[in-house]
């Protein structure tokens, strides 16, 4: 299987991790602090291959900020080797789209001109807008502006009523999906951003191996 | 600015060093405590920390314009450690980021090769397995014999079981007298003691052989531990300074709080002198005690008498007679070279993501035996005479502090600074130490 690193970045109570919840947990608590004790959630999406119709699943490995956001503290290892992002603001809170655009600046920076990194603009928070349209601070042309200027997918969504967290998701998949394609066809010889397999796994424990024990 | 203007917190964590990041990453996740860590740089790990290319021409003070996509390629694709160290495969580090699960977000892979240096000027590559003790170069037909002996012992010992002791007695004996035992030579003992055993003076030959037998064996059971053949080391892919991050992470996660870039002032004791509380741009905030590391109290450390010296070289080729290798670990034993002291190398490149394609890291260290010379990089000469050609260098002297008192009358616990050992190993004691101070009782590793 395929495996992608997913990164969420944006100020904090934006809703980064409603939306993780939502899109692996299919869950959503308005007074869940951030998920406590996790590494990094993974779930698997399924998606069609354009070309030859196979279907072809996709996994994520998304990677929340702990709360390391909240002072500016993000360790460069939760940017490093990151395939996608999203970035998320609070469509009810006219001051957090500027902090988005910092968040997407500061993640371009990290990964140098090189990176492909897929990234997705998400204004969170729909559900208040639908229920009291004074509520919203931000259009959504504001927000589909620069995410046009900047090549970066753009929805708005609501984590708590499920409104398009899905698609967030099957988008980013798909395209990374082709990224993936058109790298092999490139250098097929090179396997993984290792250039090989010869890490030493660690999480479990390294037993001899048939070519190291006597049969 | 987020305030956090008279909140009280359990432990206050000053630095971000990895033995602070280890102690933030056990005390959030296992001993349920709320913790605010603190660091007055903009980046984590402090004197463990990877910098690039352009930091370390800025940290020496050298021009860096031009640097980036220049001689040295990109400047980013450069993590150079600001103390070189290893982890022993089997070496409790690597426990404790396996116990902690700290490995998720971590790469290692193995370091290539180690060698040890001879008088003769050449390296040999450290025998890691009975079989290549007998067939090195490095020992004398004799010799290969004692040394094979030596090891069979050591791999029998059993601290337990006196039959397997042959006559030794681990309280009692001194290692001096166990290489008489076994007809050891100088070549054998510098090799066993300096290269396996990993002392960095001689020290050791008059202390009770407990110790050196139990580093002959993690040395044995770390070559053993990922398949011989290559050497006892393991090295995470992007540098060290990934290590304080990785537990930082862990901490951050179960809800530490985390601010870079952030001065301390105004650090406020009781009547009973115990720590109070200290100001940063957020507040005032409290705690019934703080950990640091030494920078953040000068008052409160003392020097141990020591300074070492640590030399970064780059290199646009690889090391001669290593067979090639991207990383490997030389030795110099203070017999060889007329010191008190051993001189560690430590090679990486790009294999670990640490310098471009085509560069090599060197990174060499040792205590400084006479500080008063004119120039410190006479001491470490023979290890530059190995690398050959160096486009560049970078070195400094530090001296290396350590806690004036254990912290229990004013609730300060503060770590050592890092030594000039090749390995993490006194790294973790010194993290179990604070940890038994601050806790009160030991640090178990599952």
């Amino acid at each position: 299987m395929i495996q992608f690193k997913l990164v969420l970045l944006g100020d904090s109570s934006v809703g980064k991790s409603s939306i993780v919840t939502r899109f692996v947990k299919d869950q959503f608590d308005i007074n869940k602090e951030s998920t406590i004790g996790a590494a990094f959630l993974s779930q698997t999406i399924k998606l069609l291959d354009s070309e030859t119709n196979d279907e072809v699943a996709v996994k994520f490995e998304i990677w929340d900020t702990a709360g390391q956001e909240r002072y500016k503290s993000l360790a460069p290892m939760y940017y490093r080797n990151s395939n996608a992002a999203i970035v998320v603001y609070d469509i009810t809170d006219a001051n957090s789209l500027s902090k988005a655009v910092k968040w997407v600046n500061e993640l371009k920076e990290k990964l140098g001109d090189d990176n492909d990194c897929v990234i997705s603009l998400i204004g969170n928070k729909l559900d208040l807008i639908n229920e009291d349209e004074t509520k919203r601070a931000i259009s959504r042309r504001e927000g589909e502006e620069f995410a046009i200027e900047n090549g970066l997918y753009f929805h708005e969504v609501s984590a708590k009523e499920n409104i398009g967290i899905k698609d967030i998701f099957q988008e980013i998949g798909e395209s990374l999906y082709n990224q993936h394609k058109e790298k092999k066809l490139k250098n097929a010889t090179t396997i993984s951003r290792n250039g090989g397999n010869s890490n030493v796994e660690l999480n479990r424990p390294s037993t001899n191996d048939a070519t190291s024990c006597c049969s | 600015m987020d305030s956090l203007d008279g909140e009280e917190f359990d432990v206050i964590i000053l630095g971000t060093g990895i033995t602070e990041c280890i102690l933030s990453g056990i005390l959030s996740s296992t001993q349920n405590k709320k913790i605010l860590h603190i660091d007055r740089q903009d980046y984590y790990g402090g004197d463990t920390a990877s910098i690039n290319l352009k930091q370390l021409f800025e940290k020496y003070k050298k021009p860096t314009e031009g640097l980036d996509n220049g001689k040295f390629g990109r400047f980013r694709d450069w993590n150079v450690d600001l103390i070189p160290k290893l982890l022993m495969s089997n070496g409790e580090l690597i426990n404790i980021l396996i116990s902690t699960k700290v490995t998720e977000y971590l790469e290692f892979k193995q370091i290539s090769g180690s060698y040890v240096y001879h008088k003769n000027g050449k390296i040999y590559k450290i025998p890691s397995t009975e079989y290549e003790a007998v067939t090195s170069s490095l020992l004398g037909l004799f010799e290969k014999n004692r040394v094979k002996n030596f090891l069979q012992w050591v791999s029998q010992y059993n601290f337990e079981d006196p039959k397997t002791h042959q006559g030794i007695n681990w309280e009692k004996n001194t290692m001096e007298e166990v290489y008489y035992k076994f007809g050891l030579g100088n070549s054998s003992q510098d090799f066993i003691g300096h290269a396996m055993a990993l002392y960095p003076t001689d020290d050791y030959v008059k202390l009770p052989c407990k110790e050196c037998i139990e580093r002959v064996i993690l040395y044995s059971q770390s070559v053993a531990k990922f398949g011989p053949g290559k050497s006892p080391y393991l090295y995470p892919l992007y540098g060290l300074g990934e290590l304080p991050q990785a537990f930082a992470r862990l901490s951050a996660l179960y809800g530490g709080i985390y601010m870079l870039n952030t001065p301390v002032s105004d650090i406020r004791f009781n009547d009973e002198g115990k720590f109070e509380s200290l100001t940063i741009p957020q507040g005032t905030v409290k705690a019934p005690m703080i950990i640091a590391d030494p920078s953040y109290f000068p008052e409160k450390v003392e020097s141990t008498g020591k300074k070492y010296i640590r030399c970064i070289c780059l290199l646009n080729h690889k090391v001669s007679s290593t067979d090639q290798k991207d990383s490997l670990q030389i030795i110099l034993p203070q017999n060889q070279i007329n010191r008190k002291n051993d001189i560690y190398i430590a090679v990486l490149g790009a294999e670990h993501f640490v310098t471009p394609k085509g560069w090599n890291l060197a990174i060499v260290s040792t205590i400084l035996e006479d500080d008063k010379a004119a120039d410190p990089l006479s001491e470490i000469a023979p290890a530059l005479k190995l690398l050959g050609d160096i486009e560049e260098k970078f070195y400094e002297v530090k001296e290396i502090l350590k806690p004036k008192s254990d912290g229990e009358g004013d609730n300060v616990f503060i770590s050592k600074s890092y030594d000039a050992m090749s390995h993490f190993e006194s790294m973790t004691e010194d993290v179990k130490d604070v940890y038994k101070r601050v806790m009160g009782e030991d640090l178990v590793i599952e």
